[in-house]
């Protein structure tokens, strides 16, 4: 689908510049680009729901604001949406499920506290997998996410309506969370930029918890500089989140200038194997050829366990769903969401559960349950715990002599609606290339870097040891410059 | 060690989680092909491996105990299903 919203060639920076000097209000910006949802939402199904009303009046703040001439916050104007798993005080938050089909948060999320206090207006909520479990947003109680870029194929997931929202036009940058690829792989997918923090860098507070060892707040944007900024609007500790980390945040704009000499990258030899289609191994090479150009130097180096497609996999799924059966437990129809009225307390318990929760959930909830259970602990959790430390141990060795590594986000281009949903298997491997970074809490980069032969977009996905976004942002932003897609 | 229907119907008791018969035949099944993936980890020795529960070098984040702001009771409430006197409504369990 052409791009047909007026902010197509906009920046948050030039967006805000804009509104600084008049040349344009927020109001104006807020109103046409809510048209463009309505407009495009029928047939992308990425919002689930629009709060018109509210970005209507941040809007006016921000243009009061302006004409009185007092500081305008970094995102002063900027439409801006949400994945649905981030609380949104007064405003439906679903997770796409229907047991929370009708929650009203009580309070922001620390992200949302973080883009109301730099004056961006939030748009809406935005569909997901529901829970966040799903690598094609297709498992949603509010109907598949269609890809902007072919509406035949998906757009990835989890986090897919952020990445389609971004794609077409319906808002300049988006959030979502990433567990085991969930920002990567749609924003390879749906041709944009989206960044998975390393573990600790934003806060969680008020994010839906999926798997609590894993989840991470992620931007989604059509540049690298904006992803840069957006980044440096959520990062920080938060008193609220005790596991978001006491490290001071720089500058990620600044690093998207500092180009790429004198770098070295690595390219893990497992990444690059069977099963990777011709055209995205050609694609990602091209970013890699790039980078090279521009000064990096590049090297091979091995993940044995780490890039072993069976062990990360496995590793991931045993983790990610026990800590899920145990996050879930607390819907139970009592506090919130829906309730299916029962006779005893155990009977309302099963009942809303089995009601409330989607066939996928439900299935990872067993898988997690099975995992812990009496028995299997060690043999399971346990050892996939034991594994994900010799994944670590991967990246801290290639980190030892590579600034970056470089690799594919998805074996495939973005895979038609529906081929891989009954088929649960087949679907957690179009993580392959995502899930390692999670388990070791690195961030990662997916930047568009290029063409696939039946034209959709493919992702380069970059890599950098804890805390370097800015190595990150600044490989990124070689790429996107010098391809232009 | 296949997953049995005696298995399953365990399971889905601790998650308090209830499936048609046919949807039953379907998750052992699914849960069989997931456990025979899982078991390549197997292939691994992890004998002197410390396992890692949390990838940050995070001690117990404490706080001084402060009173603060928490929500108020009519907020905490305004979701509930069911609710009344100031409190969360359930089914009967003590008769």
């Amino acid at each position: 689908m052409a791009d047909d919203s007026v902010f197509s060639a906009q920046t948050a920076r030039g967006l805000v510049h804009g509104i600084r000097r008049g040349a344009h209000t927020a109001r104006e910006i807020t109103e046409e680009i809510l048209a463009h949802v309505q407009n495009t939402n029928p047939d992308i199904n990425a919002f689930i729901t629009i709060d018109e009303e509210g970005a209507l009046t941040a809007a006016d703040a921000v243009d009061q604001k302006a004409a009185e001439d007092q500081a305008l916050g970094p995102l002063a104007g900027v439409p801006i949406a949400l994945k649905d798993v981030l609380c949104t005080k007064g405003l439906r938050t679903t997770c796409a499920s229907r047991i929370l089909d009708n929650f009203i948060p009580p309070y922001d999320a620390t992200v949302v506290t973080r883009l109301r206090q730099a004056d961006a207006i939030i748009l809406g909520k935005l569909n997901m997998d529901e829970f966040a479990m799903g690598s094609s947003s297709e498992n949603s109680h509010f109907g598949a996410v269609k890809n902007p870029r072919d509406q035949t194929r998906v757009t990835g997931g989890s986090s897919g309506g952020s990445a389609a929202a971004v794609a077409a036009g319906q808002a300049l940058m988006t959030l979502g969370s990433d567990t085991g690829g969930s920002v990567r792989l749609p924003a390879s997918f749906c041709g944009v930029v989206g960044l998975k923090p390393t573990y600790g860098r934003v806060s969680r507070y008020g994010l839906i918890a999926y798997a609590s060892s894993l989840d991470q707040i992620g931007p989604f944007a059509r540049t690298v500089e904006d992803a840069a900024t957006l980044l440096g609007v959520i990062a920080g500790h938060d008193p609220r989140d005790s596991t978001s980390a006491h490290v001071s945040v720089p500058d990620y704009l600044l690093a998207c200038q500092r180009g790429v000499d004198g770098l070295t990258i690595g390219l893990p030899t497992e990444f690059f194997g069977e099963g990777l289609q011709s055209d995205v191994r050609d694609a990602v090479m091209q970013g890699v050829e790039i980078l090279e150009k521009n000064g990096a130097s590049i090297r091979e180096v091995s993940l044995p366990t780490a890039g072993h497609p069976a062990f990360a996999i496995a590793a991931y799924y045993i983790i990610a769903t026990a800590e899920a059966s145990s996050n879930l437990s607390r819907y139970d129809g009592v506090k919130y969401g829906f309730r299916d009225e029962a006779e005893s307390l155990i009977d309302m318990y099963v009942q809303t559960r089995s009601k409330g929760f989607g066939a996928e959930v439900k299935r990872r909830i067993m898988l997690g349950t099975y995992a812990l259970s009496a028995g299997y602990y060690d043999a399971y959790y346990r050892k996939a715990q034991q594994v994900r430390t010799l994944i670590r141990r991967d990246f801290d060795r290639a980190f030892e002599s590579c600034d970056l590594l470089a690799s594919p986000v998805s074996p495939t281009p973005a895979f038609k609606l529906g081929e891989k949903l009954d088929d649960p298997l087949q679907m957690y491997l179009s993580d392959i290339y995502t899930v390692s970074v999670n388990l070791a809490g690195i961030p990662g980069i997916s930047v568009p870097c290029g063409i696939s032969a039946e034209g959709l977009p493919i992702g380069l996905q970059l890599l950098g040891n804890a805390f370097a976004e800015e190595t990150i942002l600044s490989a990124a932003a070689v790429v996107e410059r010098e391809l232009a897609l | 060690m296949p997953v049995s229907k005696d298995d399953v119907k365990k399971v889905a008791q601790l998650a308090r989680l209830d499936f048609a018969p046919e949807e039953e035949a379907q998750l052992i099944d699914d849960l069989n092909r997931m456990l025979e993936y899982v078991a390549a980890l197997d292939q691994l020795d992890t004998t002197e491996v410390p396992p890692t529960a949390h990838v940050l070098p995070l001690e117990n984040a404490f706080r001084d105990d402060v009173m603060g702001q928490s929500l108020d009771r009519s907020d905490a409430l305004a979701n509930a299903p069911l609710s009344g006197q100031g409190h969360f409504r359930v089914p009967r369990v003590i008769e």
